[in-house]
């Protein structure tokens, strides 16, 4: 099924989604064995729309963005179909993969000091973004780059063109960052833990400055996070993953309402909350599978207490609950009593 | 990088240079028995051993002495020498600039060598062609410089006929045909440790957050390839080369040797066996001084690169 | 769709770095064992001169030729192995006994210790390291003669440096570490958690460099030798075996060039043990 319903304004208007991943496999070899970071992914992202990623680490999400872009290198292989616009990524030569990283889709990551090259300016790093994916000539990609640092919250923006980014705040980092993903004008944006690195209140801006730009340039947004916080604030739909698997998708409020799978109903609950008095943390029993020692069955089944025999003889299918929620839960239905 | 660095930093070389002019200072007194007659030998007469004596200021208490010293370094007297007779200031000047040629000829050369090759070495990580540069400069690591040079002269210079059988020649042109196979044989075990150096550097750079960001840029592999990766990689093998001055003049003395070339490195030598030891004392003063320099030269061309390091 | 994995890049360098260190093993223990018995192995006297096979090619009767004083090369390189292998040990044992002891001390204590050692340290490294053994060996040589002798000494007095320093950066990471911390707590003595706790793990880069510091004074006291600085004719040295041959390269080039070779595989012997050993100890970490 490959025709989703817009989000973003409520109309029930079927479209295409803009980016489309079927089969997505990853794996890399090791000195122990081929670890499977990515088993069997699809997702697919509206036009507009904000969906979110949500997981442990070692789940899979980061690399399963990084792979969208074909970021991932050997010792890594990928495998599935990636369709952006119509066109399968993986099958795409390498120059026309180039115009669509940073012109079509960007990226940004989770901690800009490492991402940002520390001996090149902010404003050389924006500028050769512009020079690969746009025509403009020398004075027009000042003017461009000094338009977009302010379109991010960069106060001074010209003379901070000539910094360096360690001569950045955290915050103004990251903005800086998102100045130069989006130089081109993508349309759609990933986004690996923007904010897992910042403090609070930071990371409250920044999200903000995400969801602005996603109105503004009229762009989708991949928010990958393991924060459930972030998610309810800026994500129109989540995919929970779990081991290399999407275990459960749908809209967010419905998700958080009325999981149905053990996985995403942990999450929820481990999530402190400040209205109760005096509760004990609860914690998801048992650690993630190794991931070069996958379980034949539901990942998930050795530390879910609704599991049965049957759990673990195959992987259990995403199974359609109604038009948009989906999970991989066969006995999502004991899940729904016990939320 | 200001002025104020780089003021700030030749007033920190001060207290080294001092240093190295007392060592040097010492190095003289080493010799048994008073310098001027060991200096000079048995064939001293007493002229001379008056004359030295009173430049030396060898009846002053050391302090003294060392002060004569200094005021004598300053004044660019560095005493004679005994076997040729002429100041070694003269000798140094006349001598200096063609070591330096050699050592800057291969510099240039072990930098086209290793920087090519440790790039491709990187980027080809663990194939037959990394594995093929890495032995064969581990290798040439291995060789010394004298065995290599002759290898080079005789193949080269005595049976091809190639190149000239060392010397110096008159012109800039013959200067560059005579220190051709002397600079690479020098080059060589440079090139040996920076290869090392910049392509542990590069494979590391490869992996930074950096380059994959720069890639999900979309930009070309030969941008992300130059601007990206070696303007980092080679940040540290800059101060590696800096540091490495050393290996370059010491192999530039025993090169020099081999190609009979009139440098200083080939004085010091031939100074030993005539026991001319104000020579020996000039030429060490000056290569220390003029190590010290480069190591902070290349201090500043790091911050230059680098704008990580303070800038003050 | 089922990956085909392929683990090739991991293994392959595993089986690479062995194979670096092995060589390394076998060459270092062939040259040491020419090195105690050459007597075994040579086929004449490296010092009997042979009037009637003066400057011979290689031939079954000599493999590396013959000197112009009819010296056979081969029994003369086999022997050179001996001197050479005895300038590696004897150039290095004191540096590296002295210097870690100092090393030691010095990180340990630091204050005033620290500073002086610092100076020293830098005034040192502005000194290219072979035209201080020369002049050394300048000063000493008319007192004690010149020869290998001379040489040792001139090497030692500078080289214990470099271990110190070694010792001492070492040692001041050990100190923060925990386990130095949890003996302090204990009440061990000073002197105590210098030699057992922290002396131990200091030592392995120090052995690291000792093996690599083997290999660069082979290769200083062949040019050394080549010099006529270092051992003395008609000691078999691989250095000055070389300088004899230098004049005659056109007219017998075996004379100098096996007895570089032998240089060359000494050294690669070393540094690749050296390289071995920095991987496994870097590993163990």
């Amino acid at each position: 099924m490959n025709l989703m319903p817009a989000s973003v304004t409520g109309t029930e208007t079927l479209t295409e989604p803009l980016l489309s991943v079927r089969g997505l496999r990853i794996a890399f070899g090791s000195a122990r064995g081929a670890l499977t970071a990515v088993d069997g992914v699809d997702l697919d992202v509206a036009p507009g729309e904000v969906l979110g990623i949500a997981g442990e680490s070692g789940s899979g999400k980061s690399v399963t963005l990084r792979a969208i872009l074909g970021l991932i290198r050997p010792p890594g292989q990928v495998a599935g179909r990636v369709l952006w616009r119509g066109r399968d990524l993986m099958t795409l030569p390498e120059r026309e993969l180039r115009r669509v990283r940073g012109g079509e889709i960007g990226i940004i990551f989770q901690e800009p000091m490492t991402a940002l090259n520390p001996v090149l300016t902010v404003g050389t790093q924006i500028r050769e973004n512009l020079k690969e994916h746009t025509t403009l000539d020398a004075a027009a990609r000042q003017a461009r780059a000094i338009e977009l640092m302010d379109h991010v919250g960069i106060p001074a923006a010209k003379a901070r063109l000539d910094d360096y980014p360690h001569q950045f705040s955290g915050g103004m980092r990251q903005r800086a960052m998102i100045a130069i993903a989006l130089a081109s004008n993508p349309k759609l944006l990933l986004a690996d833990e923007p904010t897992t690195a910042l403090d609070v209140t930071i990371q409250d801006q920044i999200l903000k400055l995400i969801l602005r730009l996603r109105s503004e340039m009229n762009m989708s947004v991949v928010l990958v996070t393991h924060d459930l916080g972030v998610i309810a604030q800026t994500c129109d739909r989540l995919a929970v993953m779990y081991a290399g698997r999407v275990v459960e998708t749908g809209p967010v409020a419905t998700l958080f309402k009325a999981p149905r799978h053990a996985y995403t109903l942990g999450l929820l609950n481990s999530v402190p909350r400040a209205d109760l008095v005096r509760q004990p943390l609860n914690s998801i029993s048992g650690q993630p599978p190794l991931l070069f020692q996958l379980p034949h069955g539901c990942a998930f089944a050795p530390r879910c207490r609704f599991a049965t025999d049957s759990c673990n003889a195959t992987k259990p299918p995403l199974i359609a609950l109604d038009a948009e929620h989906r999970t991989a839960c066969i006995h999502h239905g004991e899940v729904a009593k016990a939320t | 990088m200001t002025l104020n660095y780089v003021v700030v930093r030749l007033l920190q070389i001060l207290p080294t240079f001092f240093l190295i002019m007392l060592v040097c200072f010492f190095l003289v007194r080493l010799l048994p028995g008073d310098p001027t007659s060991a200096m000079l030998g048995i064939k001293a007469n007493d002229a001379d051993v008056a004359r030295i004596n009173a430049s030396l200021g060898l009846d002053q208490p050391i302090p003294v002495q060392f002060g004569y010293f200094l005021r004598n370094f300053f004044r660019g007297d560095l005493g004679d020498s005994i076997v040729l007779k002429v100041p070694v200031m003269q000798l140094v000047a006349e001598r200096l600039p063609v070591t330096l040629f050699l050592t800057g000829f291969a510099a240039i050369f072990s930098v086209l060598l290793a920087v090519p090759l440790a790039v491709m070495a990187a980027l080809r990580r663990d194939s037959p062609v990394d594995t093929t540069i890495r032995t064969g400069f581990q290798i040439g690591l291995s060789t010394p410089v004298f065995y290599l040079g002759i290898v080079l002269l005789t193949f080269f210079a005595a049976r091809l006929h190639w190149f000239p059988v060392g010397g110096f020649g008159n012109t800039f042109g013959e200067h560059l045909y005579h220190l051709f196979l002397p600079a690479i044989t020098l080059a060589l075990s440079l090139s040996a440790v920076l290869l090392r150096n910049l392509r542990n550097s590069v494979i590391e750079v490869l992996t930074a957050e950096y380059v994959d960001f720069a890639r999900a840029k979309g930009l070309r592999g030969r941008v992300v390839l130059l601007r990206h990766v070696l303007r980092n990689a080679l940040i540290p093998t800059v101060a590696l080369f800096g540091l490495n001055i050393g290996t370059l003049l010491q192999g530039a003395v025993i090169t020099e040797t081999v190609f009979a070339i009139p440098g200083v490195g080939r004085l010091l030598i031939d100074s030993i066996f005539g026991r001319d030891y104000p020579v020996i004392q000039g030429i060490a003063l000056v290569l220390a001084l003029l190590v010290s320099l480069v190591f902070l030269l290349t201090d500043m061309v790091q911050a230059a690169l680098d704008p990580r390091i303070a800038r003050r | 769709m089922t990956l085909t994995l392929t683990v090739p890049a991991v293994r392959s360098n595993r089986i690479r770095r062995r194979t670096a260190f092995a060589v390394g093993i076998a060459l270092m223990l062939f040259f040491i064992v020419l090195a105690i018995v050459p007597g075994w192995f040579a086929p004449y006297d490296p010092i009997a001169m042979n009037v009637s096979a003066i400057m011979q090619a290689p031939s079954w009767a000599h493999p590396f030729g013959t000197d112009n004083l009819g010296r056979d090369i081969l029994s003369r390189t086999i022997w050179g192995a001996q001197v050479d292998m005895q300038i590696a040990i004897f150039s290095t044992i004191f540096p590296l006994i002295f210097g870690t002891f100092v090393g030691a001390i010095v990180g340990h204590y630091g204050g005033w210790l620290d500073a002086i050692f610092g100076r020293l340290v830098d005034l040192l490294i502005a000194f290219p390291f072979l035209v201080i053994v020369i002049a050394l060996i300048a000063m000493l040589g008319p007192v004690i003669g010149l020869g290998l002798k001379c040489m040792y000494i001139a090497v030692s007095i500078v080289g214990w440096v470099f271990y110190a320093q070694l010792m001492r950066a070492d040692v001041q990471v050990q100190r923060q570490s925990d386990y130095a911390a949890a003996a302090r707590v204990l009440g061990y003595g000073e002197w105590r958690i210098i030699f057992r706790h922290l002396l131990p793990n200091a030592i392995t880069p120090i052995i690291v460099y000792w093996m690599t510091d083997m290999a660069l004074d082979i290769l200083l006291g062949s040019s050394l030798g080549y010099l006529g600085l270092g051992a003395q004719p008609p000691t078999a040295e691989w250095g000055v075996i070389i300088h004899d041959g230098v004049n005659f390269m056109s007219t017998g080039w075996w004379m100098s060039t096996f007895p570089g070779i032998a240089i060359v595989l000494a050294g690669l012997g070393f540094s690749l043990v050296s390289d071995g050993l920095a991987d496994i100890f870097r590993r163990r970490a």
